[in-house]
């Protein structure tokens, strides 16, 4: 299992690279340089200000100073914000962004994979076919519109929870927001997991295991889970991913001052040192937390770790 | 050997029967419609006595057996009447029926690959049966657990507890099956189809394991299973199942010796060709020897290794593995040489790089005198024609997207591109009809035949440009008894209606004489004997040949339970780390210091003989 | 036999006929069908161009009025032809990045997996970089690359990146087929490797790729009309569902008509197009035969 571990581990460093130089490649290499604005600067001012930021320097030399930075986590200067840098703009909306997707991500596994069992150990064409049509409309529906429709229905309708908002950090305001994000991803879940222990249960092990007299939810709970947990892991990257996303909506939906609003503005604004940077804390958290996602299936299948 | 307790035909019975099947049917809800797997079952099992229960593949054998264990699939009834000892198992409550799955009635599996949990240890999961059924501690159970794989004969039991069942070969696996169903001590072992997927030495080894579990602890078996030869040495009773219902049953001297239903005295007269006794039929040479010597050769091959890289470690160092090492032959026109071993002994490999289908690390292959390995390769594919290939999974070895006349038309189309499209049609439906199948089927789709159809459409496919050689891959492990013979037979039919040379790969040894004159064994790549057959069946010369006709299960109740006896213990070796010298000595009965020193060489006796051992000269 | 010989041959009519006894299918094309009329012929039905505005009926809630069947928005433009408008654009958007980023992975993943070695290694470790970020990342990245937001840059971002699964499946189809028998029996009966990937691969591989196509078109949708949602796709006056829905959730309080009606569009294109590629994807399943 650690020899495992450490090659996975391993394995990331690459890419982490690689998403670093295209990071570091967009910045100095797209159209629009940073001083490119309103007014065309005088040439001594601009010499100055290209002095002070490094940018007369040989690219190479600019590549290794941006990576250098990187490690004591300066991702520069925002453009467009200008008394900002691009990590203290990050740093500002983290918390609360890295708290809605972690707990997206927990809530959706704690309710999508006990209703997956549940509906394949209580299985009846009744409930099938209500399961079916339920996750079905939870993962069509896109969750800047159900977002938006929550809003309506609890906080307009009913009164029951704020619209919108964030004040003073109070818990009430984050319940709609990690609702909106879950759903797609605990109903997918579900799905998954009704299907893959549906057809483990089929499988001849489990058979055998029934064979020996070991009685129902032994079986279920010992044999037959761990299997059928791989597909459900093996999904977990995808579904980080599509948190990640989701929390860029649901901040706009619901206004919260998370990191989401820095990437879409920096897009739009053409801020590259603030989306780039947006990238690689985003990349690397993604493949930090599929990291853990890959040690949960090598945990979970002994055959996997010899690969 | 048949046990005193059931000398007659049983009415009655002296003691009260383990398991009573009565009038017990099964039926499986599809969508088509209820399909009827099994009816009208009623069969006994007294205690100490061995079952075996026989017939072909869906006859509805395991389903039967798996009803009484309450293991049907979520679709399937049963109905009629199973008595446990004193329970009705058809209508026991979950808790009762867990009660007896175990303790009462242990199963065998058919696969054990699939029907060991792959996420547990043998150690976890012996020990979880042990402690189900009876109050141990963890200590205590682990000693069992202990115990009984020494019992099952597993080679370092302390190891084994602590691996996983990936780890394990599968005969390892098949005891840890059996160990895990005898774990409580039940009454009754239900064996179903516990040697289908092994080697032939390890069945073996598997049955004699079973014959001597059933005697130390006077416990009732019911083996079931396609293979005659299987129960011939184990079963005092034989009851035969043919779609659904039981056509036959009795003493097994008197089914297997005397068969009074036609179909069973087919089934045995089938598996009587194959046990490698005086009677069974062998082949025969097309030609006189010394006309043979002048037929062209088609393919020769000249000490012959492939390796291959295994592993990967942390530099991309790879570990080598010979899958052959230094095998050569010739064979000319018209002849037939059948190379058997167990698996891992590269026939397969051999059959691939005889073909050039895949790279060889040393030594040469000619085709009808050219170097393949010089051509360029369009000049390659084109002398293909002439050496074409069979495969193992017939349904497999057919694309799935085309119809039974675009797969044989293949080779006309590559090869006979003058040909339209009238004249290719022709050629493909002769062909057909060579081969036993009608023009019906020539607009089917592969997943539209039976297995026996499927191989006849490779076998087609292969034939159809009249190739010189044909190489045959394992070709009929994959079917069914009768069928195997309906393909045997059609093999010998087309080499004797052509000149095609023959190279027949497989492990079934019953098989290989009815259609090679000659044979070779090989046994972890390495060449071990090569002899005419009818030499090689009667008196063999290398202990490892004698061990595989040793083997071999013969459907004589007799002569099979003298087999069981002599059957020896042992696991083949690793092929990455393979033996000093002669690589068999690790099972070799007659090994000395001499066999772990030097690699025998590889002597001839006699023209298209040949054998690697030591002491041969002065063990015949 | 004559069981067989009535069944019905090969594949494609074997799954049509599953998908015709399917109700929800037939549900789901009823309803995509039924939408595309009405998008195609909106134009027809109404007075009202996208951006017309009508200044006497402001925000208004759907009624007979005026022909302003869906009401107004808060500039008085007609949300009956902006939403069909919309779903038109949503639906031409996604059908042709959909078309590219299939023609790019299918492409991509049958050389790299029929190529193997190599080759294989660096074009799928290609792949992997660019997954390892969530898509959509790459997707605003790209279109904040290029000066101005058109349709034209939108498509190709999203056809850019969609073609990534695709060649992920397609690869690993393609490697599953190389080992097949049959692929080394066409090999030893001479067939050259060209012949080999236009008859034996391709066809093989097509039907998982035709069942992925119509799941991916929905994705299309779904993603165009986030970015539009967020500001960076289709860009106003020009209506897109995506940037109906974003007005629609700020004038969620006052006037609800203006997010459920385009939202209702939206989900029944995105559930009807998921259910058909679920249907059609059981149809194919040859565990169901």
């Amino acid at each position: 299992m650690l020899s495992y571990a450490l090659r996975r581990i391993a394995g990331i460093v690459p890419t982490l690279l690689l998403i670093v130089t295209l990071s570091f490649a967009i910045i100095r290499l797209a159209p629009g340089g940073p001083f490119d604005q309103e007014q065309p600067l005088a040439a001594p001012v601009r010499a100055n200000l290209e002095r002070l930021y490094g940018l007369d320097q040989p690219l190479p030399v600019q590549y290794l100073r941006y990576l250098g930075a990187l490690l004591h986590g300066d991702f520069g200067p925002s453009l467009r914000q200008r008394d900002f840098t691009v990590r203290e703009l990050i740093g500002q909306g983290l918390p609360l962004s890295a708290t809605l997707g972690v707990g997206a991500i927990a809530l959706a596994l704690l309710t999508g994979i006990p209703a997956g069992i549940l509906a394949a150990v209580w299985r009846s064409p009744r409930t099938d076919l209500s399961l079916a049509a339920l996750t079905a409309l939870a993962i069509a529906l896109p969750n800047f519109v159900v977002g938006p429709l929550l809003a309506l229905v609890f906080g307009v309708w009913l009164r029951w929870l704020p619209v919108a908002g964030w004040e003073g950090g109070a818990p009430r305001y984050l319940v709609l927001p990690l609702l909106t994000l879950a759903l797609p991803v605990a109903a997918y879940l579900a799905r998954l997991m009704r299907g893959s222990l549906l057809e483990v249960l089929r499988a001849p092990f489990v058979r055998a295991a029934r064979g020996r007299g070991l009685g129902g939810p032994r079986v279920l709970l010992r044999h037959a889970l761990r299997p059928a947990l791989l597909p459900v892991v093996s999904y977990l990257g995808p579904a980080i991913a599509f948190i990640v996303t989701g929390s860029l909506v649901v901040e706009a939906v619901f206004a919260l001052p998370g990191t989401g609003r820095f990437l879409v503005q920096g897009a739009i604004d053409r801020d590259y040192p603030l989306v780039m940077g947006m990238v690689v804390v985003y990349g690397a958290l993604t493949l930090a937390l599929n990291l853990l996602a890959d040690l949960a299936y090598g945990w979970l299948d002994p055959g996997a770790r010899h690969d | 050997m048949p046990s005193t307790l059931a000398s007659a035909e049983r009415p009655g019975g002296a003691l009260p029967a383990v398991l009573n099947l009565a009038r017990l049917g099964v039926t499986f809800d599809t969508p088509r419609g209820p399909v009827v797997a099994a009816e009208d079952v009623t069969l006994s099992v007294a205690p100490g006595e061995c079952l075996g229960v026989v017939g072909e593949s869906g006859a509805g054998k395991s389903q039967v057996f798996l009803a009484v264990m309450g293991l049907l699939a979520a679709n399937g009834r049963a109905s009629g009447s199973a008595r446990f000892q004193e329970t009705e198992l058809l209508a026991a409550t979950p808790a009762a029926l867990d009660r007896v799955r175990g303790a009462g009635i242990g199963m065998v599996f058919q696969d054990p690959m699939t029907s060991l949990t792959p996420h547990l240890t043998v150690g976890d999961q012996l020990t979880e049966v042990l402690l189900r059924h009876a109050p141990l501690g963890a200590a205590a159970a682990r000693e069992r657990a202990l115990t009984l794989l020494e019992r099952v004969q597993l080679t370092d039991p302390a190891e084994r507890l602590g691996q996983y069942p990936h780890e394990l070969s599968g005969g390892m696996r098949q005891r840890v099956m059996i160990a895990l169903a005898l774990a409580s001590n039940p009454p009754l072992l239900i064996a179903d189809e516990p040697t289908t997927s092994l080697d032939v030495t390890v069945q073996a080894q598997i049955l004699a394991l079973l014959a001597a579990l059933k005697r130390e602890r006077e416990m009732a078996l019911i083996l079931i299973t396609h293979d005659l030869g299987a129960v011939a040495g184990l079963a005092d009773r034989v009851a035969v199942m043919r779609q659904g219902r039981v056509i036959e049953v009795g003493t097994a001297a008197r089914v297997l010796k005397t068969p009074q239903d036609p179909y069973t005295r087919r089934l045995v007269l089938d598996a009587r060709r194959l046990d490698g006794t005086a009677d069974s039929p062998k082949a025969t040479p097309a030609r006189q020897a010394a006309d043979a010597a002048r037929e062209p050769v088609v393919l020769a091959v000249t000490d012959l290794s492939v390796d291959f890289g295994v592993g990967r470690g942390w530099f991309g160092a790879q570990a080598r593995l010979a899958a052959l090492s230094r095998v050569s032959l010739e064979l000319r026109a018209g002849e037939s040489l059948g190379i058997v071993g167990e698996s891992g002994c590269g026939k397969s490999t051999l059959a691939r790089a005889a073909l050039q289908l895949l790279r060889t690390t040393s030594g040469r292959v000619v085709w009808l005198g050219r170097a393949p390995a010089q051509l360029p390769a369009a000049e390659l594919r084109s002398l293909r024609r002439d050496l074409q290939l069979i495969f193992q999974d017939p349904l497999g070895s057919l694309d799935p997207r085309m119809t039974v006349e675009e797969i044989v038309a293949e080779p006309l189309r590559v090869h006979e591109r003058a040909l339209d499209v009238r004249s290719r049609r022709a050629a493909v439906l002769a062909t057909l009809a060579h081969v036993g199948l009608t023009a019906e089927l020539a607009g089917r789709y592969p997943h539209e035949l039976s297995g026996g159809e499927c191989q006849r459409v490779g076998i087609a496919r292969a034939v159809v440009l009249g190739p010189k050689l044909l190489v045959c891959d394992e070709p009929l492990s994959a079917l069914d008894l009768p069928t195997q013979q309906q393909i045997v037979t059609l093999l010998a039919a087309l080499r004797a209606a052509s000149q095609m040379a023959l190279l027949f790969i497989s492990h079934n040894l019953g098989l290989v004489q009815q259609l090679c004159v000659r044979v070779l064994v090989l046994y972890l790549g390495r060449m071990m004997e090569l002899a005419p057959a009818a030499a090689l069946y009667a008196a063999p010369r290398h202990p490892y040949s004698r061990e595989l006709l040793a083997a071999l299960p013969s459907v004589d109740p007799d002569i099979q339970s003298a087999r069981l006896k002599a059957v020896r213990s042992g696991e083949p070796p690793s092929p990455l780390a393979p033996p000093s010298g002669c690589v068999y000595r690790t099972r070799c009965p007659q090994a000395r210091p001499v066999c772990a020193e030097r690699v025998p060489a590889w002597e001839e006796p006699a023209a298209g003989e040949g054998i690697a051992c030591h002491r041969w000269r002065e063990l015949s | 036999m004559t069981e067989r010989a009535a069944a019905a041959r090969g594949r494609w009519s074997d799954a049509a006929r599953r998908l015709k006894g399917n109700p929800l299918v037939v549900a789901a094309l009823a309803v995509l069908a039924a939408v595309t009329v009405l998008a195609v012929a909106a134009p027809l039905l109404t007075p009202w161009g996208y951006d017309s505005l009508d200044w006497r009926h402001l925000a208004q809630p759907p009624a007979r009025v005026a022909a302003h069947w869906f009401g107004t928005d808060r500039l008085g433009r007609d949300l009956f032809v902006r939403t069909l408008s919309g779903v038109r654009l949503s639906l031409l958007i996604s059908v042709l990045a959909s078309a590219v980023s299939l023609v790019i992975g299918v492409l991509w993943g049958a050389v790299a997996g029929f190529a193997g070695g190599r080759t294989d290694g660096w074009m799928m470790r290609f792949v992997d970089v660019l997954y390892s970020l969530p898509y959509l990342f790459v997707v605003i990245i790209l279109t904040s690359l290029f000066p101005s937001n058109n349709i034209a840059v939108l498509l190709l971002a999203l056809g850019a990146v969609g073609w990534l699964t695709t060649a992920r499946i397609v690869r690993a189809q393609t490697l599953a087929l190389k080992r097949r028998e049959f692929i080394e029996a066409a090999r030893a009966s001479g067939v050259a490797p060209g012949a080999i990937l236009l008859r034996h691969v391709v066809p093989n591989v097509l039907g998982p790729v035709v069942v992925y196509a119509t799941l991916i078109v929905p994705q299309m949708i779904l993603s165009e009309s986030f970015l539009s949602f967020l500001g960076l796709g289709v860009q106003e006056p020009r209506a897109s569902l995506g940037n109906l829905i974003y007005v629609g959730a700020q004038e969620l309080e006052s006037a609800p008509w203006m997010l459920l009606l385009p939202a209702a569009f939206l989900v029944a294109l995105l559930l009807s197009l998921n259910l058909l590629g679920d249907g059609l994807r059981d149809a194919f399943d040859p565990r169901e035969r």
